[in-house]
Order: C-alpha cells, then sequence, then structure tokens
C-alpha cells in the first residue's frame, strides 16, 4: 500500500496540521518509504493470534467512584494561551 | 577532595553521609561543570538556585542525622518529566512556555529521597529521534570524539540524548531518562554510559509526557551499575495515579550488585546476527559472551523468530499511539496558540507550528494506521506481531534462560548530520537491537564493554524476565566487572 499527495493532504487534515503544497511530495515520499518498509508484516502469519492487549498479566485497576482532585482553577488555567476570568478563550466556534 | 564531579553516585552519596563533603560544594562543582558545557547543550533549563536551596536543605537533614537515600546527589532531568514551577518543553516549541503545576511521580519520587534537581536534559522532541538531532532547542554534542577526527560532532545518541551526555561529560552524578523504543539504551551505549529500561509497570508514568503510552518508561542513566541499581530503587513504585504502574514492592536493586552469576543462563539470539553486522560488533558480543563464561554464567543458543519484524511493528504502533497523545496538543489548554480565523485553522496552524517535522511525520503515519479501511492491515496485524514478538521471549525464558545477551546497538555513535536526512528509515535502524523489548514490556540494560577502533565506546545489552532488574544488576556488574575500564573524555569542552 503507497499514499498518493491527495491522501497525504486528507491525513494531513486529519492530524490537524497544516501542510504547505510544497510539503506535500517531500512527505509522500518519506510516508511512502515508511509504508514500504513496514510491508514486511504483510508477510507474517498471524492466523489465530490475538492481537496483545497488555504486556503483563494485569488486571484492569479500579478506584471508588469518587472525587478526588478539584478546586484548582488557577492552576489548570495557568498556562493557557488565552483565558477571560475561569474560561479558556478560543476562535469563534459557532457561526 | 579533588573535583566532587568525578565521583560515582555512590562514593558521592557515601561522601556525604560521612560529611567528607557537603551537598551545596558537591551541587557547586556541578553548577559549575554545567555551565561551563553549554557548547554540549545538554540542559535546556538550567536550576542553579533551585539546586543550592535543596542542597543546603540536605546539609542541613544529613548534620540530623535525618537523610533519604539520594541525599543531596546532584542529578538530571530529561525535560520530558514535568517538574512543578520549572518549565517543561519535551524538546518542542509547542510546549515552549508551559510550566506544570504538578510533578511526575518519578522525579518526586527522587526529591522525597533527598536528590538535588541541577536542571532539564535535552532530548529529541517529544522523545522520538535516536540522535538528538529533533530537538527544537537546538541537538546535543557528546563530549566523546572519534580518534582523529576531532572536528565531528558526535550524536549522543537519543532520545534521552541530554542525559547521556550530561552523565558522560560529569554534568549530574545520574539522570533521568525515558525509553519507548531504545530511548535509554541506546544513547547509554553511544556515550560509555549504563541505562537501564525497567520492566513496563515498574515506573510510574504519570507526569512525564506521553509518547507511546504502552511502550514508554522510565529509567536512570549512570557511570556505573551500582550508580543505576541506587537511582531506579527511587524512581521505581506503585502509584494510583498510573493503573499501569505495578502494585509490588522495590528490591533493593544495590544488593544485586557483586552477586555471584555462577550458572545463570544467559541466551544468545541467533536472529540477531543481522546481515552486514560489522565484524566489529560481532567480535564485541563474543568478548560479552567471553566475559559472561569466565564468570560462571551458561551460554546457550536460543531463536527470537520474529525479531525481523519488530522495528515494524514499532513503526506502526508507536507512532498509533503518539498520534493520540499528541492529540491534547491544540493550543486551547497549554502551549503555544498560532492566530487563526477559525477553530479548525487555529489546531492546524499551531500544530503545524509547534511540531517539528519528524513529530508531524509520526503523528501523519500513526492517523494513517489508525484511519478507517487501514486500521486492520496496519494496526491490528501489528499488534498480532507483537503478541508473537512477546512470545518469543516467553518460550525463551520458559526454557530456563535468566537473560538474553545482545549488542545494544549496531554501531558506534555517528556524527550529526550522517544519519536520516534522507530516508527516515535509516535512523530507525539504530534501534534495531532495542525496540524488541519494549514490544515485550522486558527489562533490558545496556552496559559499556570498551572501546571500538575509532575510539567510541560500546555497550551490551542484557534482556530479563519481567521483574527481574535484579539479575540484570548482577550480569551487568560481572560484565563491568571484566570489560576494560571506561575513560570517560576529558573536559575539552569549557
Amino acid at each position: 500500500m503507497s499514499v498518493d499527495p491527495a491522501v497525504v493532504r486528507r491525513i494531513a487534515h486529519l492530524s490537524r496540521i497544516a501542510v504547505e503544497e510544497n510539503e506535500v511530495m517531500r512527505l509522500n515520499n518519506e510516508i511512502n518509504a515508511i509504508l514500504t518498509f513496514v510491508e514486511s508484516l504483510s508477510g507474517v502469519d498471524v492466523s489465530g493470534v490475538e492481537p496483545i492487549a497488555s504486556v503483563l498479566p494485569m488486571e484492569m485497576k479500579k478506584r471508588p467512584d469518587i472525587v478526588t482532585d478539584g478546586g484548582i482553577v488557577d492552576d489548570i488555567l495557568s498556562n493557557a494561551p488565552a483565558r477571560e476570568d475561569n474560561f479558556f478563550v478560543v476562535p469563534k466556534v459557532i457561526e | 577532595m579533588s573535583d566532587p564531579t568525578h565521583l560515582s553516585l555512590a562514593a558521592a552519596r557515601d561522601a556525604l553521609v560521612s560529611k567528607k563533603l557537603s551537598a551545596v560544594e558537591l551541587t557547586q562543582a556541578h553548577i559549575k561543570a554545567m555551565e561551563a558545557a553549554r557548547v554540549l547543550n545538554c540542559y535546556i533549563t538550567e536550576t542553579p538556585e533551585l539546586a543550592l536551596q535543596q542542597a543546603k536543605k540536605s546539609d542541613e537533614k544529613i548534620a540530623q542525622g535525618d537523610h533519604g537515600p539520594l541525599e543531596g546527589l546532584p542529578l538530571g532531568i530529561k525535560d520530558l518529566y514535568c517538574t512543578k514551577g520549572v518549565r517543561t518543553t519535551a524538546a518542542s516549541r509547542i510546549l515552549g512556555q508551559f510550566t506544570p503545576t504538578y510533578e511526575s511521580t518519578v522525579s518526586a519520587n527522587l526529591l522525597r529521597d533527598g536528590a538535588v534537581m541541577l536542571g532539564k536534559l535535552n532530548l529529541d522532541e517529544f522523545a522520538m529521534g535516536s540522535s538528538n538531532e529533533t530537538s527544537a532547542y537546538g541537538p546535543v554534542i557528546s563530549p566523546w570524539r572519534r580518534q582523529g577526527d576531532l572536528a565531528a560532532k558526535i550524536v549522543p545518541g537519543g532520545s534521552s540524548g541530554g542525559s547521556s551526555a550530561a552523565v558522560a561529560a560529569r554534568l549530574c552524578l545520574g539522570a533521568t531518562a525515558t525509553d519507548t523504543g531504545g530511548s535509554i539504551r541506546q544513547p547509554a551505549a553511544f556515550t560509555g554510559t549504563v541505562g537501564i529500561k525497567p520492566t513496563y509497570g515498574r515506573c510510574s508514568r504519570w507526569g512525564i509526557v506521553a509518547f507511546a503510552s504502552s511502550l514508554d518508561q522510565a529509567g536512570p542513566i549512570t557511570r556505573n551499575v551500582q550508580d543505576a541499581a541506587i537511582m531506579l530503587r527511587s524512581m521505581a513504585g506503585h502509584d494510583p495515579k498510573d493503573t499501569t504502574s505495578v502494585d509490588a514492592s522495590v528490591p533493593d536493586y544495590e544488593k544485586a550488585i557483586g552477586l555471584s552469576v555462577k550458572g545463570r543462563k544467559i541466551g544468545v539470539p541467533k536472529e540477531y546476527r543481522l546481515d552486514g553486522m560489522s565484524p566489529e560488533i560481532s567480535q564485541f558480543w563474543e568478548q560479552g559472551i567471553a566475559w559472561l563464561k569466565s564468570a560462571g554464567a551458561e551460554v546457550v543458543d536460543i531463536s527470537l523468530p520474529h525479531t525481523k519484524y519488530a522495528l515494524a511493528t514499532y513503526y506502526i504502533i508507536a507512532p498509533a499511539e503518539a498520534s493520540s497523545n499528541l492529540a491534547r496538543y491544540d493550543g486551547v489548554r497549554y502551549g503555544m496558540r498560532e492566530p487563526a480565523r477559525d477553530i479548525s485553522d487555529m489546531y492546524e496552524k499551531t500544530r503545524a507550528k509547534g511540531f517539528g517535522s519528524e513529530v508531524r511525520r509520526r503523528i501523519m503515519i500513526g492517523t494513517y494506521v489508525l484511519s478507517a479501511g487501514y486500521y486492520d492491515a496496519y494496526y491490528v496485524r501489528a499488534q498480532k506481531v507483537r503478541s508473537l514478538i512477546k512470545q518469543d521471549f516467553d518460550i525463551a525464558f520458559a526454557s530456563g534462560v535468566d537473560a538474553v545477551l545482545t549488542p545494544a546497538t549496531p554501531s558506534t555513535a555517528f556524527a550529526q548530520g550522517e544519519k536520516g536526512s534522507n530516508d527516515p528509515v535509516e535512523m530507525y535502524l539504530n534501534d534495531v537491537f532495542t525496540v524488541t523489548v519494549n514490544m515485550a514490556g522486558l527489562p533490558a540494560i545496556s552496559v559499556p564493554g570498551g572501546c571500538a577502533a575509532n575510539g567510541l565506546p560500546l555497550g551490551l545489552q542484557l534482556i530479563g524476565r519481567p521483574f527481574e532488574e535484579e539479575t540484570l544488576f548482577a550480569l551487568a556488574n560481572a560484565i563491568e566487572q571484566a570489560a576494560p575500564k571506561i575513560d570517560y573524555p576529558q573536559t575539552w569542552w569549557a
């Protein structure tokens, strides 16, 4: 399998990464080099093999469904690129 | 006392406790060394005032006889570990102004035990790289130089390149690192230092900037095996905030140093004898086998038949997890933001500008292999092959093998710009011996075994059973005792 410039643009958009037109061919070639490299996996017999879920036989831990943290609005907002009162500010979302 | 930066972590600890040296003196010597080595670019952020405050407190505690196991010992922290009140960048532009309001569990454990933090160490951006050349804060230069070629800037390995270079250049007594595909062991091998990636779950991942969560694990880089044992004991332990951290007591790893390895069964996997492996690396591997044999270990040939698929598997699974983990950098809650006309445009521009090219490429690969129509062919298949890779090790260990011995890297360190500029896969091949270990969640240590003809160090890797880090420390110490002593480079940079 390989990508073409249209697929590269689509992946870039799905990744929410702006790509300049002059970068598309370079990315196309780099991604295809990697896809060619991983192509070897299609030769492995994986019939009857379960996809790995965890490297260790570990039971999923559960904790009581109670609030253990909170009341730290200033901490949460301290690294915000834009804030107003206790809100994150973003560009207009709804017309 | 002569230059205290030349002490091992263990020797410095003993000197502090016996009051032959104060924590402030020890810290001042390291601050001086750190500041004089800026040309190596090991530290992204230096925290000398904080270090001296901590050292002063340590001296008080030692005076009161109430000191922790790492009291007053100056360490470097990889800039992937969130540190409260100290900028944490992950070597990315996107986190250039990010100051956590919390401390990662592992660094908190070190502070609990009395450690002093000198600063935040450089790395490949988001730990994605094998040479420290992808850092947004510039590459790290290794203190090592090739014989007869002093101009070439040698890479310290990656992603924990700031950690390995700083330890080798004596800019800290030890450093934290992280390993997703070899990022502790490969830089350790490139710099003649010791690096251990413990079993998945041994250290908490909480507060460490996530790359590929099913593979990431924290560990130390130090100048000898004993120091690594001391640091890992403090770093490891259960943490309710990371559900994959294991609720098991942490042994006193230092006690494994000097233990006999007589009768230990060492597996040598034939699949690691790559076509085109340099004779120097094969000879070095043979030498490692001979050292363990003369220490009384029994060496057997084993087979890990799916080894050749590990790197391909890795370059599906790691980018897939990264694309998901790095979705959080959206310019809204933290990190940089690029102004734009609407929110979607803002996301795209922020991420295009904030991430470097390697990170952008991996996010895109990950997005592709997880996208509808390709998920089964790439991601699910890779997770199945990963099961087979792990099974290979299960079978070897079930046959009675205590540890597996391999070279840590396929070559010595290269120079900046020598690899991967045309084909990213060329750089990825550096991790060919280390990546299987992350796939299987196993512990593995890289220990120096001497230098190659070009004057650069070489490392051997020992892979252990889950949670048997003690066996690795004992075996690595046996190699360390047998191998030629590593002479770290004289200070040419100051």
